[in-house]
């Protein structure tokens, strides 16, 4: 027997009616399985939440009674909504609790990303205050503006060398350190600076590429400059100087991320049989090449991940560089753009359109990656 | 033989390993050093000088001011204690045979001249704690009122901040992480219509910048009374990092192996069952990989916090940005800012970082 | 254990979180329902409200508040509005933020609308006005009173056109100005240098500080996101100098380009010190990477390795502590160019703005339009008001009342023009461009045409 036909007796026929039930049950039930037991919960766990809100308690008091109600909130959401649809006839039960699962995670996401997305499109074809219809006139200016042309320039700086570097970094650090003794420290020496917020980094960073000027009497103060100085060269502003300023920047990138990198690939290594590996160094492989010979590709599904979060996540930079230059001198970057756009100069129409660009931009890796896992095992 | 040049070989490639890991993160701490010896020096030092001057160097020290009478025309070459040169010159220092340096003290109006010495300095003994307790204690904040008397307030400190970063925090990691494991178990293991196409869309929405989301949500919240609290701050972060969660899991979940899947089926599990049991657990790895990545994010977290949140339940990072000032003027109090503010990951990472243990897999399919 | 158990065991956990909590309780005082007396009271010249709030008729009530302002300034802000809260029962509620620009627009737009608004340039009330959301303050103070306690200039800066036509979008609450060049008093007195009185002066000071061996200007740009602010505002002072106050205006509107005549003559004045290394402490590189509030530093330092930096009054804020008004540092007034424009002066100030009409909220809203309002943050020392009913007495030190009544007794006063410019240009291109011009990426003739390009077409 199938584990399918095990968990799938054949289904009694009850004639036309039973058909309606069971149809009746399975697409309603599923709509009603993700949707709305799970809101109808929710709405009593929330309305319960807001009436502790309005207690006045002392602070220590209110912060953990609102972590136990969070998490024991949504714990109990799972639970009931699971033990509901258990309850229902086999093969109802079967095709809806797919939907108990994933349920969740599908409405949070479309209301709270998918939903403005839609909303972006819509305000994408509008005027600046909403108000009129302006047909492709925000596209034209999302692809055809030199401003938005250098922020495309940048952006393919950071995706090519941010990542490279940051995957390349991470892989080497994680397989290194996984042979020494002292792994957990060097470990944590490298993942310390993603404990570092945007703005913290931003200030750190500052010491090092300040430039104070040329003049008598004038000391640098940033690192690098110092650094020059002493080696005898003058002094830059190194943030001024494009287009190298962007590598800069993208070094800070690579200095908080290459953790990231680190930390998930190291797990991935962690995971190879030690047997394969001893099997190919008995077959005289050197480190070296045992290395690319066994453990990349056994990783490979996660060095996929990793790089794919990577590059989004560097077609997605903004906080760096508003913080360091403000996207001035050449380093404006497309997420830095949309909040100009959207914030300062407070044209929806424009941000709107260049989001919806952003978007576009990405969807091609995405549906690779996907494409790659689809391919390459099937459920059951 | 054999054996001997592979102990040896072993030996080399464990120094070649840690050299080159020593090296790799002195250069990762450097930066990090710089902000630390910062954040112990006196704002108007940090201006002048470099933090390295903190550490003992050489350093021109004064010994000796001439002051030239009015009579010396310093438009013209003048002499110094034997020395003639111009005033740019003297301006830039000349060094004298017995090593000592005369230099220029201000313009040409002060007519001083400076000799010093190169002499080694100690450590700067100028060091204060001043920025730490600002940060931590809130800056006392004075004035004089009209009647010349001085008014102190003293700001607010981190304590309640602290709390709320925490209210914020632990929920707004478990909570996403808990949704996701659900879904990429779904999307991995079971069937559905429209799987592929779900899967897709929730990963491009990876990509979505979360500002578009920020207008659309706080109308929402408001006309449900959800804004400023705790709750709408959980949901919007889950929303925000419910992409990565679910395709991080996803990866992983994807990687156990099937047979491991079958067996339970055949032992009678349901799929409830073999998710708490059996995946939940096995996933350890993961799961610790991404609540880490979450709590760092949610905690310097700034502009969420700002919309959702509000000032009424502010969290660290807002707390610490309202000290800088309005204009920025006390900037280098985020030097000791980013510190206290990186204490709490940190621990949350080393504490976590022990679920990356080799070999959590191997044996499992046998079993 | 079943799933049953689980489901119960943490039913039982939050049942008991939510008893805990209901144990540390507190009862909270509800708030006391304004007593309509019924009795009238007699109406202020600012408005009726506001007496009604002195009868005591709004105790109790909460007005919300939201500002850019924080840290000093909000406590100074917190001091100088509690007589107001004492005296009537209402509680003004104000949080600052430092994201202010971006926040506020969010708050309009999603509904969170804070009743009272402090906007620090009304470029961005702009906004807020055309979708319609601010109240005319004519409907909320008497009309008569707007005219009188507050000059021409400041008036025809609070109109701004709505979805309804025009209104009085705001009132003006604190001044600065800019025109203001400081200095560091006793070395210069020492030294032996005059205060020059005219451009030529300024300029022949400037050499002969070069030529004894200093570089007399500090100048510093940076300001992160907004680097560029401080060029704009230099430009501003000089074209008001060069091509007056109507010239100014067009500019300002539009009608005047970027690059024209005027502009470029303006520029030509600003490019003889700046983009000469000898004039300015740290060449001219420097200038873009030097935080604004760390340029004026060298200038305290002994001896001053700089003599001048042209800014705004706040900036005092970033002087060290120990520096005394009037004796360690002052200021003497940018000296006009050509005689044709006399002495203008540039300044800036913050508008306040309504969202919620509610008798509470036209009570407060009155009693800021009274110099009194904010007169112990003058008595600190912090602010200027463009109220006419402030005294100069008011001013403690002899900086801020030098400031207060220079702008007082300018024959031509224009406000920031780049706060004025749509926020594409004013805070964005204009710093932007003129950013890169300094540094050298481009030349002038590109910056100032890019600016012209961006201009938003209506």
């Amino acid at each position: 027997m199938t584990v399918a036909q095990m968990n799938n007796p054949s289904p009694n026929d009850g004639g036309f009616v039973g058909k309606f039930v069971r149809w009746f049950s399975t697409t309603l039930g599923q709509i009603f399985v993700s949707i709305l037991v799970p809101a109808g919960l929710f709405l009593v766990l929330w309305q319960g939440y807001m009436f502790l809100q309005r207690a006045n308690a002392p602070q220590i008091v209110q912060v953990v009674v609102a972590i136990i109600w969070g998490v024991g909130g949504v714990a109990l959401l799972y639970l009931v909504t699971n033990w509901l649809v258990m309850k229902l006839p086999k093969r109802a039960s079967k095709v809806l609790q797919p939907f108990v699962f994933v349920g969740p995670a599908v409405v949070i996401m479309g209301w709270f990303l998918a939903l403005p997305v839609l909303r972006s499109l819509i305000a994408s074809f509008k005027n600046y205050l909403g108000t009129e219809w302006v047909g492709l006139a925000n596209y034209k200016f999302a692809f055809t503006d030199p401003r938005m042309l250098e922020t495309f320039r940048n952006n393919l700086l950071w995706l090519v060398f941010g990542t490279a570097f940051s995957v390349g970094l991470g892989l080497l650090i994680a397989t290194l350190a996984d042979r020494s003794r002292a792994e957990v420290v060097y470990k944590s020496i490298i993942f310390t600076p993603m404990a570092i917020s945007f703005v913290g980094a931003g200030v750190i960073w500052k010491f090092i590429y300040t430039y104070k000027g040329t003049g008598v009497g004038i000391q640098e103060i940033g690192l690098l400059n110092a650094i020059v100085t002493a080696l005898g060269g003058t002094p830059q502003p190194w943030l001024n100087l494009p287009p190298w300023n962007n590598f800069f920047l993208i070094v800070i990138m690579i200095w908080l991320q290459t953790g990231y990198a680190m930390v998930i690939l190291s797990s991935a290594i962690k995971g190879v049989p030690a047997e394969l590996l001893e099997a190919a160094r008995i077959d005289g492989a050197t480190e070296i090449k045992a290395f690319f010979s066994v453990v990349v590709p056994y990783i490979k599904g996660t060095l996929l991940t990793v790089t794919t979060t990577i590059v989004i996540f560097s077609l997605k930079t903004f906080d760096i560089v508003r913080v360091m230059t403000g996207g001035n001198n050449g380093t404006n970057v497309i997420a830095n753009e949309f909040y100009l756009q959207s914030f300062t100069y407070t044209d929806a129409g424009k941000a709107s359109a260049i989001a919806i660009v952003l978007l576009l931009l990405v969807t091609p890796v995405i549906f690779n990656n996907v494409r790659q896992y689809t391919k390459s095992r099937r459920g059951f | 033989m054999a054996k001997k040049t592979l102990k040896s070989s072993k030996k080399s490639a464990a120094f070649w390993t840690n050299f080159i890991l020593i090296v790799i993160c002195v250069i990762w701490l450097v930066p990090i050093l710089g902000i630390l010896i910062t954040s112990f020096r006196q704002s108007e030092d940090i201006f002048k000088s470099g933090w390295w001057q903190v550490f003992p160097h050489k350093e021109n020290v004064e010994v000796d001011r001439i002051v030239l009478p009015e009579s010396v025309n310093l438009d013209q070459p003048f002499e110094i204690l034997g020395t003639t040169a111009t005033f740019e010159e003297f301006r830039n220092g000349i060094t004298l045979e017995d090593g000592r340096i005369i230099s220029w003290y201000g313009n040409k109006r002060t007519r001083t001249a400076i000799v010093s010495e190169n002499q080694w300095i100690g450590f700067d003994t100028n060091l204060t704690l001043k920025n730490y307790k600002d940060v931590i204690g809130g800056k006392t904040i004075s004035y004089k009122d009209a009647q010349g008397q001085t008014i102190t307030r003293s700001g607010n400190n981190l304590g309640g901040a602290f709390l709320n970063s925490l209210a914020v925090t632990i929920p707004g990691t478990i909570i996403p992480i808990l949704i996701a494991a659900f879904a990429a178990f779904g999307f991995a293991w079971l069937e559905f219509p429209g799987r592929n196409l779900v899967f897709t869309i929730i990963v491009a929405l990876l990509v979505v910048p979360l500002q578009i989301a920020l207008v659309p949500i706080l109308k929402d919240y408001v006309s449900m009374g959800l804004n400023g609290t705790f709750l709408g701050i959980w949901l919007a972060h889950s929303g925000f990092g419910l992409p990565l969660a679910t395709y991080l899991l996803f990866n992983y979940i994807s990687t156990i192996p099937r047979e491991l899947l079958e067996s339970a089926y055949i032992d009678g599990a349901s799929n409830f069952t073999i998710f708490t049991k059996l995946i939940l657990p096995l996933s350890v790895p993961a799961l610790a990989s991404f609540a880490i990545f979450q709590f760092l994010w949610l905690w310097n977290d700034y502009l969420v916090a700002l919309v959702f949140l509000g000032e009424k339940n502010q969290t660290v990072t807002i707390a610490v940005a309202r000290l800088v000032g309005e204009k920025g003027q006390d900037w280098h109090l985020m030097t000791s800012a980013a510190f206290v503010s990186m204490i709490l990951p940190l621990i949350v990472f080393l504490g976590l970082q022990r679920y990356f243990v080799r070999g959590m897999m191997a044996g499992s399919v046998k079993g | 254990m079943s799933k049953k158990s689980v489901i119960w065991s943490t039913l039982a956990v939050m049942l008991i979180a939510a008893m805990v909590l209901g144990a540390c309780q507190t009862t909270t005082t509800p708030t006391t329902e304004a007593p309509t007396t019924g009795e009238t009271v007699a109406a202020l010249p600012q408005g009726q409200e506001l007496a009604n709030a002195y009868a005591g008729q709004y105790k109790g009530k909460v007005v919300t508040m939201a500002g850019p302002f924080t840290d000093q300034d909000e406590v100074v802000f917190n001091d100088s509005i509690k007589g107001f809260e004492e005296k009537t029962g209402i509680d003004i509620q104000y949080t600052g933020s430092k994201e202010f620009e971006a926040n506020i627009n969010i708050r309009l737009d999603g509904g969170d609308r804070p009743d009272i608004v402090d906007y620090p340039q009304p470029g961005l009330l702009r906004y807020a006005v055309e979708k319609g959301y601010a109240i005319d303050m004519n409907t909320l103070i008497n009309p008569e009173w707007i005219k009188t306690n507050y000059s021409d200039a400041w008036q025809t800066l609070g109109k701004m056109t709505g979805p309804n036509g025009e209104i009085v979008a705001g009132i003006w609450a604190r001044a600065n100005g800019k025109s203001f060049v400081f200095y560091p008093k006793k070395a210069f007195d020492e030294a032996g240098y005059k205060v020059p009185t005219t451009w030529q002066e300024m300029m022949d000071l400037t050499a002969q500080i070069a030529a004894d061996g200093d570089t007399p200007w500090c100048i510093g740009i940076e300001s992160g996101a907004a680097t560029g602010w401080t060029m704009t505002d230099w430009i501003e002072d000089v074209m008001l100098r060069v091509a007056g106050g109507e010239g100014y205006d067009k500019w300002v509107k539009g009608e005047l380009k970027f690059d024209s005549p005027e502009v470029n003559e303006a520029l030509d004045y600003i490019e003889a010190i700046w983009f000469n290394d000898a004039y300015v402490y740290g060449g001219r590189a420097a200038i873009p990477t030097i935080n604004f509030g760390d340029a004026p530093k060298p200038m305290f330092e002994d001896p001053p390795k700089c003599w001048f930096n042209r800014q705004g009054n706040f900036v005092t804020t970033f002087f060290p502590e120990e520096a005394v008004a009037g004796v360690d540092y002052s200021f003497f007034y940018l000296p006009g160019i050509k005689p044709e424009y006399g002495s203008p002066v540039l300044g800036a100030g913050d508008i306040y703005a309504v969202f919620n009409d509610r008798p509470e909220v036209r009570a407060v809203i009155q009693y800021f339009s009274t110099g009194e309002s904010l007169k112990v943050w003058v008595e600190q020392g912090g602010a200027i008001l463009t109220h006419n009913d402030a005294s100069l007495d008011w001013y403690v030190d002899p900086v801020t009342r030098g400031v207060a009544e220079t702008i007082r007794n300018a024959t031509t006063f224009r406000f920031d023009g780049s706060d004025q410019m749509p926020a594409a240009v004013g805070a964005g291109t204009f710093w932007k461009y003129m950013t890169d011009y300094v540094s050298g990426s481009i030349t002038r003739e590109e910056a100032l045409k890019a600016i012209d390009a961006s201009w938003p077409s209506q």
